[in-house]
């Protein structure tokens, strides 16, 4: 049962670090002059929207998606409806705390609400693929010792490692090295994009590596 | 001996200051300075000396040249010019060098070989030391007396094209400038076609006397792609045809009857293997020196170019063109250039350098007699006399020729002399100090971690054994090694270090008490390795779990002292430091949110989670009746929402205060608010945002004060608020516009005379607190009293805080106030997270009162706040404590809030005090072992040195506040007994 669990992730995982690397070659062919420094939005924007659909395929596919109460239309719309909403809110949020952490707050505000829509494309559209729209489970999952499946697991490591790799790509900001990555926002959503590269990797591994340890409750 | 943990903090910091203060009088060398403040005139020249007692004449031999073109490359290397690429890249330079009337020498540079400080070498002929550059980064202007001043003095007329540092080294002293900013390294062809194209038109005029050029392209390419690149060729070529055009221009020129002219190529230093400079390899401090004339005799041929020093072209240049020697030049002037010259005038060449050499050799050094050089100068000097009472009596004959050349070898032979003692005593790192220093803070920190254990346990008490220490062995051994070195090092001949200079005595007692340190350390650690096994063998896991936060305090604290090894972090570190409180902040409120709201949920789900959490919540229901929360009138419903918001409020005010104050260096000049709130047209938005902060300060601080201090504290506010209006920074709602401004002297006195009322009030209060006879009421009027005088320091931050920096402090305090009511308290943080936290705020709030680590930000105006006119000590008191009032207000409110913790106030203030103490000795000592290591860095002096003296003074600031909790410790000692 685990290890069934356990493959399943890594090949949804493989299947979403592929579409990164297929939405950083696929431009290079289309678009003229395309490069991830120079044309860094239109990279940024390829990666999140081919990690968005890649995503959502996915889980849809594997129905990891919470067992639905009502299986009505208007029930459905509603929860989308409300699942854009807070995904809208989640980018206002990591825009608010960029901000907060010092990013420009006029000038090139495009450039950091890209950065937060690549941030919540990594995390929240993941939870809310997993999780679906439901603060509850939301807080339980993220509070400790509250993963209750794989899943759940695998959802920590990847949200800890994209937001800590987004942390970690503003240190090269102040280094005075003239270098091309080092301009607002570049050297941040890199660190978020390898962040979640990462994290992807590790999840499995270690879920692996720690089963005996996870014990997951039942719902 | 066992100490507490207060006293043992405060005891390592003053042994740590001691060790940094060493450490820093061998880092900067005491400059050697004339005594004279004013400048060398003409008029005080040395008589030409005159055996006998006949009037000797002061004439002034006359000048050697008409005018002077200096050429200055940047970074050329000596063997871009003598060596093969010199044949390949500049023919024409090569041509003269070989075959033209030319004189060519080698000149050596002294480290550190950066620009600014090899410029102020060639002109006023001295070394600067480190600490004269870090002291006048304030007007980088040249006060000392140089060749430029002299020249304009004297009325020449003098034009500058090149690298703007001249500018701003020389303001008011060009006829004409063009000053290109070396600020883009990438850029290595505009910077030179912007001095080459003011040449042409400048050459056919006749208005000027000295033309000064400094290039540098070729500067920039070597730090892009080094000395070998392809890019060097064709930037000599370049530079030859600027050579010849001049060269060219200057002989057409060349009238009959007037004095020749002069063409000095030099450089300012050379260029490493890497293409970087700064430091003291060969290549570095190698640069060439070509003087052009035709007054010099035609060479035949390629000699090995002579060694001279750098600094010898001043007194050159300024004899040359008939101009006084400035004072602090410790150069001797090149014989070839004054070969032309007769006899008599080259010995009264030498005579004028040898006087200003020996005059500022007697001002600096206090065994000049013993100097051989002055010896010599003196029978030099003497025999002088005899030669010229021969030379006036008409004697032509041979004799008198021989005679005068023994004389100017005697001469030279003492002005190198003279000169060797006076640039020893220069540029030099003091080694074994610097060592010695460093030694003692390795141990004072090596101590400090070792006593973590005893010193962060309950009882607070470290023992260290220094009893058993000194009558060990090994301490012995250690005294004799020490003595011996000590000794060693001293009597060698070369070293003229500041440790040795010390009374015997002194030295020997701090090298008694190291050695004893040394041995209690490694008793120490023994004892600590012993019960690690014991521990290992009984006890398989520890216990020992890290949250997150402390994960976030440890990582963050390691992280930032890693930092200072780069020089942008050093330059930036503001932003280290903000972006950890960001995180702090996040991080604190995920445990504010993880708290309430699992709370919240514990009912329904799991019960039997861990019983220890509801019992914790009881007790937070309990607390709350007496709690400080209850103080503000709030509710326990809304307290949960204001806890909340405690943090994403101080985010916020972070995210203010970092855009009032832009500082650093690369982002320091966008605009800012401080700038758009002082810029005259925003008088009233200021004046309304200083009284709205004053109120809020009044508001956040008089809650805990007596009732003589809030009437005292509020008048005292008032009174800064009129200070400021007095100054004409704000503006009184009933002011009349025709008010005068005032230094506002009266204002500032009215409120220094609060800040001692209320200082005065706190202080009789924790006195009469040691003598109350029921413990609670003491305790009350201890709080009472510590509060009081927080609220003066803060009174007195107020008053010294310019106008727009008052929203800082009023945020400060709102900050304090949140943070201890509802996140401190509430989620029982202990008293070293607490401490890292107040430290972690103390350092941002440094940066955002807009300080730097540049020496520039330091307010000196504040020196003066009530004063009539520049008294040093109070004014280097009050503007320390402006500096660093950010650090300081955040210790002051740790004693406050550590001793009003009701049961364990004395074992909080022990381990706060031991984590300040840490805190503090971590990144100081890693930077003082980092700039031992980097002393050769091309940034040492801009970016290193400063942050060293900021290091340094933030640890005499960190000690002070650590002996005042120790006193009160033992205020608390006393009446337990």
């Amino acid at each position: 049962m685990w290890d069934v669990e356990i493959r399943g992730m890594a090949s949804a995982h493989a299947i979403i670090a592929a579409s990164i690397f297929m939405a950083t070659i696929m431009p290079a062919v289309l678009v003229e002059k395309f490069s991830v420094y120079g044309t860094h939005l239109v990279w940024l924007y390829s990666v999140a929207g081919s990690v968005a659909v890649v995503n959502i395929a996915v889980f849809w596919l594997l129905g990891i998606s919470p067992p639905t109460k009502k299986n009505t239309l208007s029930y459905k719309l509603s929860k989308l409806f409300r699942s854009c909403v807070y995904f809208l809110l989640s980018c206002l949020f990591f825009h608010t705390v960029v901000v907060l952490y010092g990013a420009p707050l006029l000038e090139s505000a495009l450039e950091t609400f890209s950065l937060a829509v690549l941030l919540s494309t990594f995390t929240t559209l993941r939870c809310l693929c997993i999780l679906g729209p439901n603060v509850q489970a939301w807080i339980r999952v993220f509070s400790r010792d509250g993963a209750m499946s794989v899943w759940d697991t695998s959802l920590q490591i990847t949200t800890g490692c994209s937001v800590v790799g987004a942390w970690l790509g503003a240190f090269p900001i102040p280094l005075d090295w003239d270098r091309p990555w080092q301009v607002w926002p570049i050297s941040c959503s890199l660190g978020t994009t390898i962040g979640f590269l990462t994290g992807l990797l590790t999840a499995p591994l270690w879920i692996r590596w720690h089963r005996k340890q996870l014990t997951y409750k039942l719902k | 001996m066992r100490l507490s943990s207060s006293v043992f903090a405060s005891f390592c910091l003053l042994i740590e200051l001691l060790g940094i203060a060493l450490f820093l009088r061998g880092f900067f060398p005491v400059p050697v300075k004339s005594s004279l403040s004013s400048k060398s005139k003409l008029s005080d020249l040395p008589a030409e000396p005159l055996a006998g007692n006949s009037p000797n004449s002061t004439k002034v031999p006359p000048p050697l040249f008409k005018r002077v073109v200096i050429i200055l490359i940047d970074a050329l290397r000596e063997d871009f010019i003598f060596g093969p690429n010199g044949k390949r890249f500049m023919p024409y330079t090569r041509h003269i060098v070989e075959r033209g009337s030319s004189h060519s020498f080698i000149a050596k540079a002294r480290p550190p070989t950066v620009t600014m400080p090899r410029i102020k070498a060639l002109t006023t002929g001295s070394i600067p030391g480190f600490i004269d550059v870090v002291m006048n980064l304030n007007s980088p202007a040249v006060l000392e007396d140089n060749v430029i001043w002299q020249a304009k003095n004297s009325g020449k007329r003098i034009i500058f094209y090149g690298d703007d540092t001249w500018v701003r080294l020389f303001p008011k002293h060009f006829m004409e400038y063009d000053g290109t900013t070396s600020f883009f390294v990438s850029d290595y062809t505009e910077v030179d076609n912007n001095v080459t194209r003011h040449l042409d038109s400048t050459l056919k005029r006749d208005d000027w006397d000295v033309l000064i050029l400094h290039y540098l392209g070729l500067d920039h390419i070597g730090h892009i792609s080094g000395p070998h690149s392809s890019l060097i060729g064709p930037k000599l070529l370049e530079m030859d045809d600027v050579i010849k055009k001049i060269h060219a221009s200057l002989i057409s020129r060349e009238a009959e009857g007037t004095l020749p002219n002069l063409m000095v190529l030099c450089s300012d230093h050379g260029m490493s293997e890497t293409g970087s400079h700064g430091g003291s390899s060969e290549p570095e401090i190698s640069t060439p020196l070509i003087l052009i004339s035709p007054l010099f005799q035609r060479k035949v041929g390629l000699e090995q170019p002579a060694m001279v020093e750098q600094v010898d072209l001043a007194p050159t240049l300024a004899l040359a063109l008939a101009l006084p020697i400035s004072q602090n030049s410790v150069g001797r002037l090149i014989p070839a250039v004054f070969e032309e010259a007769s006899l008599r005038e080259q010995l009264r060449f030498l005579h004028m350098n040898g006087h200003q050499l020996s005059s500022l050799l007697r001002d600096s050094n206090p065994n000049f007699h013993k100097e051989d050089g002055y010896e010599q100068f003196r029978m030099a000097e003497k025999t002088h006399g005899n030669w010229m009472k021969l030379y006036m009596d008409g004697n032509t004959s041979e004799v008198l020729g021989n005679m005068g050349k023994k004389l100017l070898k005697q001469y030279l032979e003492a002005l190198q002399a003279m000169s060797a003692a006076l640039s020893k005593q220069l540029g030099k790192y003091d080694m074994y100090s610097m060592i010695v220093g460093m030694s003692l803070i390795l141990q004072v920190l090596v101590l400090l971690v070792l006593a973590m254990p005893e010193a962060l346990s309950r009882a607070a008490c470290v023992d260290v054994p220094v009893a058993s220490a000194f009558l060990s062995l090994p301490f012995y051994l250690l005294c004799l090694l020490g003595s011996s070195i000590h000794v060693l090092v001293c009597t060698s001949a070369e070293a003229s270090c500041y440790f040795c200079s010390l009374p015997w005595l002194l030295a020997f007692t701090a090298i008694l008490f190291s050695s004893a340190l040394l041995c209690s350390l490694v008793a120490m650690a023994a004892r600590y390795g012993e019960e690690l096994v014991q521990c290992s063998t009984t006890r398989t896991s520890s216990d020992w779990t890290l949250s997150e936060l402390d994960i976030l305090l440890l990582t963050g604290t390691v992280g930032h002292t890693l930092s200072l090894g780069a020089s942008s972090f050093v330059e930036e570190e503001h932003q280290t430091w903000y972006f950890l409180l960001n995180t702090l902040c996040l991080a604190v409120f995920q445990d504010v949110c993880r708290k309430y709201f699992r709370e919240r949920r514990r009912p329904g789900d799991d019960e039997e989670d861990d019983p220890l959490l509801p019992s914790i919540a009881e007790e937070d229901a309990s607390q709350a009746t007496f709690s400080p929360a209850a103080e503000l009138g709030v509710s326990v419903g809304s307290e949960k929402w204001l806890a909340l918001s405690t943090p994403i409020l101080t985010l916020a005010c972070c995210r203010l205060l970092r855009s009032l104050n832009q500082t650093g260096v690369q982002w320091a000049h966008l605009p800012d608010l401080s700038h758009w709130l002082n810029s005259g047209d925003h008088k009233v938005v200021l004046s309304l945002l200083a009284a709205l902060s004053l109120l809020l300060i009044f508001l956040l601080v008089q809650r805990r004060c007596s009732l003589v201090s809030k009437i005292a504290l509020a008048l005292g506010l008032l009174g800064v608020y009129s200070y400021r209006a007095a100054v004409g920074n704000v503006l009184f709602p009933w002011q009349h516009s025709g008010r005068s401004i005032s230094k506002g002297t009266g204002e500032a006195r009215f409120v220094y005379i609060f800040i001692l009322g209320i200082l005065f009030t706190g202080v009789k209060d924790l006195l009469r607190s040691q003598v109350m006879s029921s413990a609670v009421e003491g305790r009350r009027l201890k709080s009472r009293g510590l509060w009081e005088v927080y609220s003066g320091v803060v009174l007195l931050v107020a008053l010294l805080f310019r106008a727009h920096n008052l929203p800082t402090l009023a945020c400060c305090l709102l900050i304090q106030t949140l943070m201890a009511q509802f996140i401190w308290k509430k989620l029982h943080y202990d008293a070293a997270q607490t401490t890292i936290m107040h430290y972690w705020f103390g350092q941002a709030f440094f940066y955002f009162q807009g300080n730097s680590n540049n020496i520039a930000t330091v307010d000196i105006s504040v020196g003066f706040v009530g004063l009539e006119s520049y008294v040093e000590a109070p004014a280097v008191f009050l503007t320390a404590f402006s500096t660093y009032a950010g650090p300081l207000l955040w210790a002051c409110h740790l004693v406050c809030y550590l001793s009003s913790e009701r049961d364990r106030a004395a074992l909080s203030l022990g381990h706060g005090s031991y984590c300040f103490a840490l805190l503090r000795s971590v990144p100081a000592v890693f930077y003082v072992v980092l700039v031992t290591a980097l002393r050769y860095h091309l940034f040492i002096w801009s970016v290193f040195s400063p942050k060293l003296l900021y290091e340094a003074m933030h640890t005499l600031v960190t000690a002070a506040v650590s002996l005042s909790i120790c006193a009160k410790s033992a205020h608390r000692k006393s009446d337990l007994l």
